[in-house]
């Protein structure tokens, strides 16, 4: 039987050796192989007009749909512009302790915030929300260890101040050690 | 501290409450949803939440409403009001009802996060607080009242049974047998215990002082006050004011203090504000008020006004069998201030202790005590380590003779019966210290 894996899906806007580098990230961490696939959606449909934003709970759902018996958890990449009802923006979401997340790189950039282009840095930031939402569906919680990657972030200066790695606590809570 | 916070979302949009919930579920909170007030009210009739974080605008009963129920449910829930439309007015109202913040959805993620991050803190401030002040009630309830004594037992009830009213209290007994933990357990054990606890010491100061120091002065009242001052009553509004030997104040003194405790209110010194203040009033004296009344040195309705309840404080001699567990305890009390370990008492040592005639009564006892530890070899308390000297002139003894005895049989003990010692302290030589040893039948076992 195959080892489970967790699966990266994206629509074909993710270049191949960006995602490889991520996906490299997450079996360092959570141990298990990532593969990467294709998915073909409309985003428009979840386009909010009012809010001009996209939403995130339609969109965990969709990627919550797509299931298979050798995926153990999937993972949405998307660029854009990410809500909830109750929040103005978020960097991504997760079920906890569910199968699915999804991740928007559309806040991590620097540009966003009227600085320089930073391709290496971007990188960073997306692949440490990933591994985050990732520790949610495991069943992590937020960390209050200042470097572990599970520690809450809403800005992005947060998400640069913290590791790419689990802290020892968490990586025990999900039998990591 | 996130795992101990509990949380409770009530909103009828479905979208609203699954994203906080999934939210608050990510930062470790314990989460409970509801989609309206009704369904919110019963929960909180059975379980209890830190934080409930409500919509304004709901179906049927709307948050405002809610939080008002709540509260009168005398829920100590930290209430916060959410909505999606901004408005001052419903804000101002949320607030002026009590509630803890109000929210505009859809909030910006470290908006959230810091306001349930503050409320979090308050939650556990106030928790902190409270246990604190538990601490410190027990603390201050009768721990330095010490014995248990008949006589001791039934001072110890009569402060448990004033300590509930607000009658006016005096407390007699001699000078050092502990007049003032009689008031600060009075005091601790009242309704008043979380306000101030106010002690004059009207002996120490002179009458314009007392007078300033009572009813507090206005700037420019006289030389040299050059700002509002509060007086003493003033600052014990709402607790209890001490007055240690009121017998000491002046003719004029008590006239005035008679008209502040039947009318509480007063004027400051300088002022023409009248200022009242609700205060107990607990006084100390270790005269006799009532002989001082006979000879007109104290006023009779003033002495009828304090004297609704006397507790009379026994005399340490009238109590002996306090004195091991008096000693016992400031053994542990200063031992455990020095930073040392907890000594004993030898036998001879305690045996004396118990003979001697405490004339200063426990505070006399509790400094013996302390000295002994600081000159004392840290391991344990021997009757050279206590200051027996005042009690040389026993009046039991009446010769020369046996003073002779007691003072020799002391400097041996002082020097740990070594002769050489003994004898040059003594300013004999060692053949006539045996001698004496010899003849009063001194014995280094007794």
């Amino acid at each position: 039987m195959k080892k489970q894996s967790i699966l990266l899906i994206s629509d074909e806007h993710f270049e191949k050796e960006f995602l490889d580098k991520i996906a490299l990230d997450i079996t360092r961490e959570y141990l298990f192989p990532v593969e990467l696939g294709e998915i073909h959606i409309d985003i428009s449909d979840y386009y909010d007009p009012t809010r001009r934003q996209y939403d995130a709970n339609e969109l965990l759902k969709k990627i919550d749909s797509v299931s298979s018996s050798e995926i153990i958890k999937q993972i949405g990449l998307f660029r854009v512009d990410l809500f909830i009802p109750i929040l103005t923006y978020i960097f991504g979401q997760a079920a906890f302790n569910g199968n699915a997340g999804i991740v928007s790189l559309y806040r991590l950039r620097n540009e966003h915030y009227g600085m320089k282009k930073d391709e290496a840095l971007l990188l960073n930031r997306f692949t440490k929300v990933v591994i985050h939402e990732l520790g949610h569906t495991f069943g992590l919680i937020h960390c209050h260890i200042p470097t572990c990657v599970m520690r809450s972030s809403t800005y992005v200066e947060d998400i640069d101040q913290k590791s790419k790695n689990l802290c020892f606590k968490c990586r025990s809570k999900i039998g990591l050690v | 501290m996130a795992l101990n916070i509990s949380i409770l979302i009530v909103d009828d949009e479905d979208s609203v409450r699954d994203s906080l919930y999934n939210w608050f579920i990510d930062d470790g909170y314990r989460v409970d949803c509801a989609e309206n007030a009704k369904q919110a009210l019963s929960i909180l009739e059975s379980k209890n939440f830190d934080i409930i974080l409500a919509d304004i605008k709901m179906p049927g009963m709307d948050g405002l409403e809610m939080h008002r129920r709540i509260k009168s449910l005398n829920k100590d829930s930290i209430v916060i009001i959410m909505t999606a439309f901004a408005s001052v007015s419903t804000a101002v109202q949320a607030l002026k009802d009590g509630a803890y913040d109000y929210i505009t959805k859809p909030f910006d993620p470290d908006d959230l996060s810091h306001l349930i991050r503050n409320a979090a803190n308050q939650i556990s401030l106030k928790a902190e607080n409270e246990a604190l002040r538990n601490k410190v009630v027990s603390l201050e309830n009768i721990e330095d009242l010490v014995g248990n004594s008949q006589v001791m037992m039934k001072v110890l009830k009569e402060v448990e049974r004033v300590a509930q009213s607000n009658s006016p209290v005096i407390i007699t007994g001699e000078s050092g047998t502990g007049k003032e933990l009689i008031a600060k357990a009075i005091h601790s054990n009242s309704h008043r215990k979380y306000f101030p606890l106010v002690s004059v010491h009207c002996g120490a100061l002179t009458e314009s002082l007392l007078e300033s120091e009572l009813f507090g002065h206005e700037k420019g009242a006289f030389t040299g006050a050059m700002f509002n001052r509060k007086g003493r009553f003033e600052m014990a509004d709402g607790g209890t004011i001490f007055l240690d030997e009121i017998a000491t104040i002046s003719a004029k003194m008590q006239i005035e203090l008679l008209r502040v405790l039947e009318s509480k209110t007063f004027v400051r010194v300088g002022g023409n504000k009248e200022i009242t203040s609700d205060f107990r009033v607990i006084c100390a004296t270790n005269r006799d008020l009532k002989k001082m009344v006979e000879n007109g040195t104290f006023r009779e309705d003033l002495f009828y006004r304090l004297n609704v309840v006397n507790i009379n404080v026994p005399p340490l001699r009238e109590r002996k069998e306090d004195i091991p567990l008096l000693v016992h305890y400031f053994i542990e009390k200063y031992c455990t201030s020095m930073s040392r370990d907890i000594i004993s008492m030898d036998s001879a040592a305690l045996k004396r202790i118990e003979e001697y005639d405490f004339r200063g009564n426990v505070r006399e006892l509790e400094n013996m005590i302390e000295r002994a530890i600081v000159i004392g070899n840290n391991k344990e308390i021997r009757v050279k380590d206590l200051p027996f000297e005042k009690d040389m002139i026993n009046n039991s003894i009446e010769s020369l003779e046996e003073i002779e005895k007691k003072h020799v049989h002391q400097i041996l003990i002082k020097y740990d019966w070594n002769i050489s010692h003994s004898a040059k302290a003594l300013k004999v030589d060692r053949v006539t210290l045996y001698n004496k040893i010899k003849k009063y039948g001194l014995d280094p076992s007794k």
